[in-house]
C-alpha cells in the first residue's frame, strides 16, 4: 500500500505524519520546502547568527504516534456500573471506585442530553457547569475553546474562571507595577533575541529553565539561542533551588536560595546598588514613581531592618559575599533579567506572596534602566524577528474562540451570570458559599482582578451537573484530594468526562465519552501562536508557520471529533442550528478561518489545503523594535503589541499603570486595597506561611518544589507516551510500574536510610504520594524536587480520599491556600513535606 | 571517492532533550525495514542511548549528556562474531546486522564492547542503530536523530568529502572517540567528552563578607601545571582533567598564608570553601 504524508501541529510544533494502510508509521518535524524558509541573520559581537533551515519540535512531539495509539485511549462510550440515571440515588460515593460498562453512542448521548434537560428544567441553567483542561491538542476549530465552549454557550452555564496557573505572581503582582495587564503581567518580548545578542553582557535566569519549558508552544526552536548566547560571550547566571536543565549545561554560575526566599535576595541586591550608588537615578526620576519609599524600606528606615546581604543570607542561605558580588557584576554589566518563559513566569511566583517577588523583579531592572539596550526582561524563548503584520488568530484571541469569532455568522453569548473559580471548585461543592476576587485571566484592565465575586448568586441554583472535558486537575491544581471529595458529593448529580485518554479524573465520571485527537480530524492553526495574552508567542519560533491540520487517519475505536459529539448532543437538545452556525461542518469552519486570516492574500485555499502549510515571510525591510526601548527613550510605543490600549493614543509613551510609569508604590493598589498587608501597595519580603522558617518545618522539614515538567506538557503525553517513561528524568520503572522521579539531596537521603532507586513516600497532612528517588547534587539540601502534572492518579485504595497515590500526583501535597488574601493564585511551591522509604 | 558516513556528537551543545532518542524510537518501533532492520520493540531498546552524567557537588554541579548510537566501527568486532555473514559493512561504512541472517546469533550482542547492540527477545535477533541507512538510500541527507536535534549537537555527513560540515568540524575541533584503546576506529566522534574538574571557592578568613577575587590558584600534577585567578565570586575551576590522577592545588595571595591541597580526580571534585588566613609576620 502506498504511503501518504499529512501535515498537522502539536503543542510542541508542526509535524509531517506518514500513514500507511490507515496507520501512522512515522512522525517528523514538519518537512518544509527549503525554498519556503528564508532564515534571518543577526549580526552581533562580530558573529553572525542564523537559524537552521528546519523545524525543531519538542521531545514529546516525537512521541505523537505513541500518544495517538496509546493503550490508555478511551475507546468506547462508558457508563459507571452502578450509575442509574433513572434512580434518585446516584451512588456518587462510588465515583473513583466503581468500574465501567461499554454502552452505545446512542445510549450515552441520550443519557447526557437527558440529564442536561432534566437539570436545566429542575434547577435552571446555572446548575450546569463545565470546564476544559488545556492543550491536549493543537488547533482552532477543535481546540478546547472551540466546540466545547460554543456548545456550553448555546445552553448557558455557570462558567468557571481558570486561575492563570502559570502567570500567578506576575498577574496578581506586576500588573500593579508596570501594567501589561493585557499580557497578564508579563512583558512584551519583541526583538529581544537580537537586543540580547548585540547588547547584553550577562543574563540572569531567575527561576527560569528554558531548556525545560520549550518556549511554551515553540518546541525546540529557541534551544539554539542559548548556544548563541554563549558564543556571543554573554555570561549566563542561574538563581533556582534546583540546578535546572539549562543551568546544568550552560550555566556559568548557579545560586540556590531556599524556596520562597527569592525576594529577600533581590532586596539585598537593591541594597548594594543603593549603597554603591550604582543604579540609574535619572531613569528612576523620569520613569518611575514611589522610589523613595522603596529606598527607605530597603535601607531599613521603615522597619529598622536594613535589607543587607547579611540579612538576606540568614533568610535565603546564599552567602552575603556572593549576593554582593552578583549585585556588583549586575550593575557593571548590561544585564538581561530572565524570569520564566514569558519573561514573567517561574516557580518563584507560584508560592506564598509570589506577587512580591514578581514586583521586585521589575524594580531591579527599573533600577538598571529597563528598556536600555541590553537591559531587558526577557524569558529567552520569544522575541525572534517576526512578521506581525500578517493576521492569523490564536486561541486566546476573540477570533480564536468558536462562540465569539468573526469566522461565525452568529456569536453566542453566555446568558448565565453566575461564575465559579477553578481553584475553589471543590470548596464550592463541599462548602458553599464562596467568595473570591477577579476573573482569573484578567486581561481587560487592572481593575478586573479586583472585582469581588460570590457563589452561588442570590436566588440561583448551585451547580448540579459537571461537564468535564479533560482530566488534568488532580495532577495540576493544589491540595487535590479536595477534588476527589468534591467528585463524590451527592450535590453533583451527574458528571460527564469527555477526553481522548483515561486520566486522573476520568474515573470519577458517570458517563465517559471518547473523543479523538487532532490527527484524526481536520483543523487549521499556527505554530506556537496563542494570541491574546500571549500575543506573538510565535516569535518563539525561527519561522512563522500556519498549518492546515489534515485528518491523517480515521478516528480510532469508537472515538468521535469533539465537534461531532457536540453536534449530536445539540441536535438532541434543540440547539443544533446555533451550535453549527447554520449547519457548518468542521471543514467549513477551517475554510472560514482561512478566509478571515491574511492567508488568502498570499496563497489560494486549494494550494494551502494541499500543501498543508504556509510560511509567513519576514518583510524585506524588517525593522527591529526592541521591547520597551520606546519607554526608555520616552517615545510613543512602536512595538506591534496590539492589545496595549494606550498604543496609538496620546498616551502611547506610557506604560499601562495608572501613572504610566513603573510604580514602586502601586497607585492601583493604593486606590483599591490600601490596607492589604499581604499585598501592600509597595511589595516587601513577607516570610512564607509554609516555608523553611515556619513552625510546620519541625514536623515536615523538607521543601517540595514541583515545577512544570520537562519531558511532558502539562499532564499530556506522560504515560500516554510510554517512551517518555524510559527517560530517567521523567519516570523510573520499578516493580512493574513507572513511578514519578523524585530528586533528593544525599544529605537528606542518607539520614533517612534512603538509597538511589528506592520507592519513597512523600507526605504531609494533606496527602501522600509515592515516587522513585534519584539522589542528586542538583537540589539544594532540604529541597525535594518532583515535577507536577502526573496524568495518572492511582490511589492504593480507589475511591478513598487521602489514599496514597502511586502515580505521583504531588499536587495532592500542596496547599490550597492562595498567594494572598486578595490574590487568588495557586502557591504549590510553598509546601513542606517529609519523605520515608516505602516498604512494599 | 565513495561516501563514508560519520557522526560528530558535540556534548557542549547537548542539553539532554532526548529528541534524538525519541525520533529513533518513532522510526523503528513497530516498523520493519526489510534488508536493513526488523522492528524495534516498543520498550527496552536504546539504539540512541543517552548517558546522563551529573558532575560535582552542591553548589558546583554540571550535567553532561553523552549520546551513544552504534559507533559504526571501521573494524567492527560484531562482524567477526557473526556467522553466515550476518553482519557486514557497506561501502559507505555503515555496519548492518542482517535482520534475517542474524536470527538466533546472541553472541553478536556480547561482541560489542560499546554495548550498543540489543537483543530482541521476541524476534530472537540482535539489533542496533543503522544510521537510518534505509532513509539515506532513499535520498535523505541525515538520520532521524540528527534531524530532530534542536541545537546542532549532532552533525552527520560524509567524512570523505573535505567540504562537508562534518569534515570541517573534524578538522577544526578537538574530537575524540569513546574508548580509543579498543582500536575499532569508530566513526562516531565526540567534542567535549566529560573529563574531571577540580573547583572551589576561596574565602579570606578576615573578610568573609567579601568574595576573594584574584587569588592565584595553581594546579600541578599528571605532568601539567595550570594557573588561574579566582573570579569575582572567589571561585576557581580547572576543567578537562584526567580521571584518577593525583593533583595538588596551591592557593596564594599576598598577605595570606599559602595553602596546598592534594586532590585525586576519582570523581569531579568541588573543594567547597577554602579559607585563607592572614600570614603570620616573621619575627625579625
Amino acid at each position: 500500500m502506498s504511503e501518504k504524508v499529512f501535515t498537522s501541529c502539536t503543542v510542541g510544533g508542526p509535524i509531517s505524519v506518514y500513514v500507511k494502510d490507515g496507520k501512522i508509521v512515522r512522525v517528523r518535524p514538519l518537512v518544509v520546502d527549503e525554498n519556503d524558509l528564508k532564515p534571518w541573520t543577526i549580526e552581533a559581537k562580530g558573529k553572525k547568527f542564523s537559524p537552521p533551515k528546519q523545524v525543531k519540535t519538542a521531545p514529546f512531539t516525537m512521541t505523537e504516534r505513541m500518544k495517538v495509539n496509546s493503550e490508555e485511549r478511551i475507546k468506547y462510550p462508558m457508563k459507571r456500573i452502578d450509575f442509574d440515571p433513572k434512580s434518585k440515588d446516584r451512588r456518587t460515593e462510588n465515583r473513583g471506585k466503581s468500574g465501567y460498562v461499554r454502552i452505545s453512542w446512542d445510549e450515552a448521548l441520550d443519557i447526557v442530553a437527558g440529564e442536561i434537560k432534566r437539570i436545566r428544567e429542575t434547577y435552571g441553567p446555572e446548575a450546569l457547569t463545565g470546564i476544559t483542561s488545556s492543550h491536549h491538542n493543537w488547533g482552532t476549530v477543535g481546540y478546547k475553546l472551540g466546540p466545547f465552549m460554543r456548545f456550553m454557550h448555546c445552553l448557558g452555564f455557570t462558567f468557571i474562571f481558570d486561575n492563570p496557573d502559570s502567570w500567578e505572581g506576575f498577574h496578581w503582582g506586576s500588573i500593579h507595577t508596570w501594567g501589561f495587564f493585557w499580557r497578564l503581567g508579563c512583558p512584551e518580548p519583541y526583538d529581544l533575541l537580537e537586543d540580547t545578542l548585540k547588547n547584553a553582557e550577562m543574563v540572569v535566569y531567575w527561576s527560569n529553565d528554558p531548556f525545560a519549558t520549550w518556549g511554551t508552544y515553540s518546541g525546540g526552536e529557541s534551544q539554539i539561542w542559548r548556544i548563541w548566547t554563549r558564543e556571543a560571550g554573554i555570561k549566563q547566571v542561574f538563581i533556582d533551588p534546583f540546578c535546572n536543565y539549562t543551568a546544568a549545561v550552560i550555566g556559568d554560575k548557579w545560586f540556590a536560595p531556599k524556596v520562597g526566599t527569592d525576594s529577600a535576595m533581590a532586596l539585598a541586591i537593591a541594597y548594594v546598588w543603593l549603597k554603591d550608588d550604582s543604579y540609574d537615578k535619572k531613569y528612576i526620576d523620569t520613569h518611575t514613581i514611589g522610589f523613595d519609599q522603596f529606598k527607605q524600606y530597603v535601607l531599613g528606615k521603615e522597619d529598622g531592618i536594613p535589607k543587607t546581604p547579611q540579612w538576606a543570607e540568614k533568610i535565603c542561605g546564599v552567602p552575603a559575599r556572593k549576593i554582593t558580588s552578583l549585585a556588583k557584576e549586575w550593575a557593571s554589566k548590561r544585564t538581561v533579567l530572565s524570569c520564566g518563559v514569558r519573561g514573567g513566569f517561574g516557580g518563584a511566583m507560584r508560592l506564598a506572596y509570589g506577587h512580591e517577588w514578581s514586583r521586585i523583579m521589575v524594580f531591579l531592572q527599573a533600577m538598571q534602566g529597563l528598556g536600555k539596550p541590553g537591559v531587558s526582561m526577557w524569558g529567552g524563548s520569544m522575541g525572534a524577528p517576526h512578521n506581525t503584520d500578517f493576521y492569523f488568530p490564536g486561541y486566546a484571541d476573540a477570533d480564536g474562540k468558536l462562540f465569539c469569532t468573526n469566522a461565525a455568522d452568529k456569536k453566542i453569548p453566555n446568558p448565565v451570570d453566575q461564575r465559579l473559580y477553578r481553584l475553589l471548585f471543590p470548596d464550592a461543592i463541599l462548602n458553599p458559599p464562596i467568595e473570591w476576587r477577579g476573573e482569573g485571566f484578567c486581561g481587560q484592565s487592572i481593575e478586573q482582578q479586583l472585582k469581588p465575586y460570590k457563589y452561588p448568586l442570590p436566588g440561583k441554583s448551585e451547580v448540579k451537573m459537571f461537564y468535564r472535558y479533560g482530566s488534568s486537575f488532580i495532577g495540576t491544581m493544589t491540595e487535590t484530594n479536595r477534588w476527589v471529595m468534591a467528585y463524590q458529593s451527592p450535590k453533583l448529580e451527574f458528571v460527564v468526562n469527555q477526553d481522548c485518554w483515561w486520566g486522573g479524573e476520568t474515573k470519577f465520571a458517570d458517563i465517559i465519552l471518547p473523543a479523538c485527537t487532532n490527527l484524526e480530524r481536520d483543523d487549521i492553526a499556527e505554530f506556537s501562536n496563542a494570541g491574546g495574552y500571549s500575543a506573538h508567542g510565535g516569535s518563539g519560533c525561527n519561522y512563522r508557520i500556519i498549518v492546515r491540520e489534515q485528518k491523517c487517519i480515521e478516528p480510532l475505536y469508537e472515538s468521535k471529533t469533539d465537534y461531532g459529539i457536540f453536534t449530536l448532543l445539540s441536535e438532541r437538545l434543540g440547539v443544533k442550528e446555533d451550535f453549527t452556525d447554520g449547519g457548518k461542518t468542521e471543514m467549513d469552519w477551517v475554510k472560514r478561518y482561512f478566509e478571515i486570516s491574511s492567508l488568502p492574500k498570499h496563497i489560494s485555499w486549494e494550494e494551502f489545503n494541499k500543501k498543508g502549510y504556509y510560511v509567513v515571510p519576514l518583510p524585506e525591510n524588517y525593522k527591529s523594535t526592541p521591547a520597551l526601548r520606546w519607554f526608555y527613550e520616552g517615545r510613543a510605543c512602536d512595538t506591534p503589541d496590539y492589545l496595549n490600549p494606550k498604543r496609538n493614543t496620546e498616551k502611547a509613551h506610557e506604560l499601562g499603570t495608572y501613572s504610566g510609569k513603573i510604580e514602586f508604590v502601586s497607585q492601583s493598589l493604593t486606590k483599591h486595597l490600601p490596607d492589604d498587608k499581604e499585598r501592600p501597595p509597595m511589595p516587601r519580603y513577607i516570610p512564607s506561611w509554609e516555608g523553611p522558617d515556619s513552625p510546620l518545618a519541625k514536623k515536615y522539614p523538607l521543601q517540595l518544589m514541583s515545577p512544570h515538567p520537562r519531558y511532558s506538557f502539562h499532564t499530556h503525553y506522560d504515560t500516554h507516551s510510554p517512551w517518555l517513561c524510559e527517560i530517567p528524568g521523567h519516570r523510573i520503572f520499578k516493580n512493574g510500574y513507572y513511578y514519578q522521579t523524585v530528586r533528593v539531596h544525599p544529605s537528606d537521603a542518607e539520614p533517612r536510610g534512603i538509597n538511589e532507586g528506592d520507592i519513597i513516600k512523600l507526605y504531609n497532612d494533606r496527602g501522600a504520594v509515592l515516587g522513585v528517588v534519584h539522589i542528586t547534587e542538583r537540589v539544594k539540601p532540604g529541597v525535594v524536587h518532583s515535577y507536577c502534572s502526573s496524568i495518572r492518579y492511582d490511589p492504593l485504595e480507589p475511591g478513598k480520599p487521602y489514599s496514597i497515590d502511586k502515580a505521583g500526583c504531588v499536587n495532592m501535597l500542596s496547599s490550597a491556600r492562595m498567594l494572598s488574601k486578595n490574590a487568588p493564585g495557586m502557591a504549590p511551591n510553598s509546601c513542606l513535606i517529609e519523605i520515608e522509604k516505602w516498604e512494599v | 571517492m565513495p561516501k563514508k558516513y560519520g557522526l560528530v556528537v558535540d556534548i557542549t551543545k547537548c542539553n539532554g532533550c532526548y529528541n534524538c532518542f525519541l525520533a529513533c524510537r518513532d522510526e523503528y518501533c513497530g516498523n520493519d525495514y526489510p534488508g536493513y532492520s526488523a522492528a524495534q520493540p516498543y520498550s527496552g531498546h536504546f539504539w540512541m542511548r543517552i548517558i546522563e552524567k551529573e558532575r560535582g557537588q552542591y553548589p558546583k554541579v554540571k550535567v553532561a549528556y553523552t549520546a551513544i548510537p552504534c559507533m559504526q566501527c571501521e573494524k567492527p568486532t560484531c562482524i567477526d562474531a557473526a556467522s553466515n555473514k550476518a553482519v557486514y559493512k557497506r561501502p559507505d561504512g555503515i555496519v548492518i546486522i542482517d535482520p534475517e541472517k542474524a536470527v538466533g546469533q546472541k553472541e553478536i550482542v556480547s561482541a560489542c564492547p560499546y554495548r550498543v547492540i540489543y537483543w530482541n527477545e521476541e524476534k530472537n535477533l540482535p539489533q542496533k542503530c543503522t544510521f537510518c541507512a534505509h532513509l539515506l538510500d532513499q535520498g535523505w541527507k541525515v538520520p532521524r536523530c540528527v534531524e530532530a536535534c534542536p541545537t546542532g549537537a549532532l552533525v552527520f555527513g560524509d567524512l570523505n568529502d573535505p567540504n562537508s560540515e562534518i569534515s570541517k568540524i573534524m578538522a577544526n575541533a578537538k574530537v575524540e572517540v569513546l574508548h580509543p584503546e579498543y582500536g575499532l576506529e569508530p566513526k562516531v566522534h565526540y567534542i567535549g567528552l566529560p573529563k574531571r574538574f577540580i573547583a572551589g571557592e576561596v574565602v579570606f578568613k578576615d573578610k568573609k563578607d567579601e568574595c576573594a577575587e584574584g587569588v592565584k590558584v595553581t594546579l600541578t600534577g599528571n605532568g601539567t601545571t595550570k594557573t588561574v585567578n579566582t573570579d569575582n565570586y572567589g571561585d576557581f575551576e580547572f576543567e578537562g582533567l584526567e580521571a584518577d590522577k593525583d593533583y595538588a592545588v596551591v592557593l596564594e595571595h599576598k598577605g595570606y598564608a599559602t595553602k596546598k591541597i592534594k586532590v585525586k580526580t576519582k570523581i569531579d571534585v568541588y573543594l567547597g570553601e577554602i579559607v585563607l588566613s592572614k600570614a603570620i609576620a616573621k619575627r625579625s
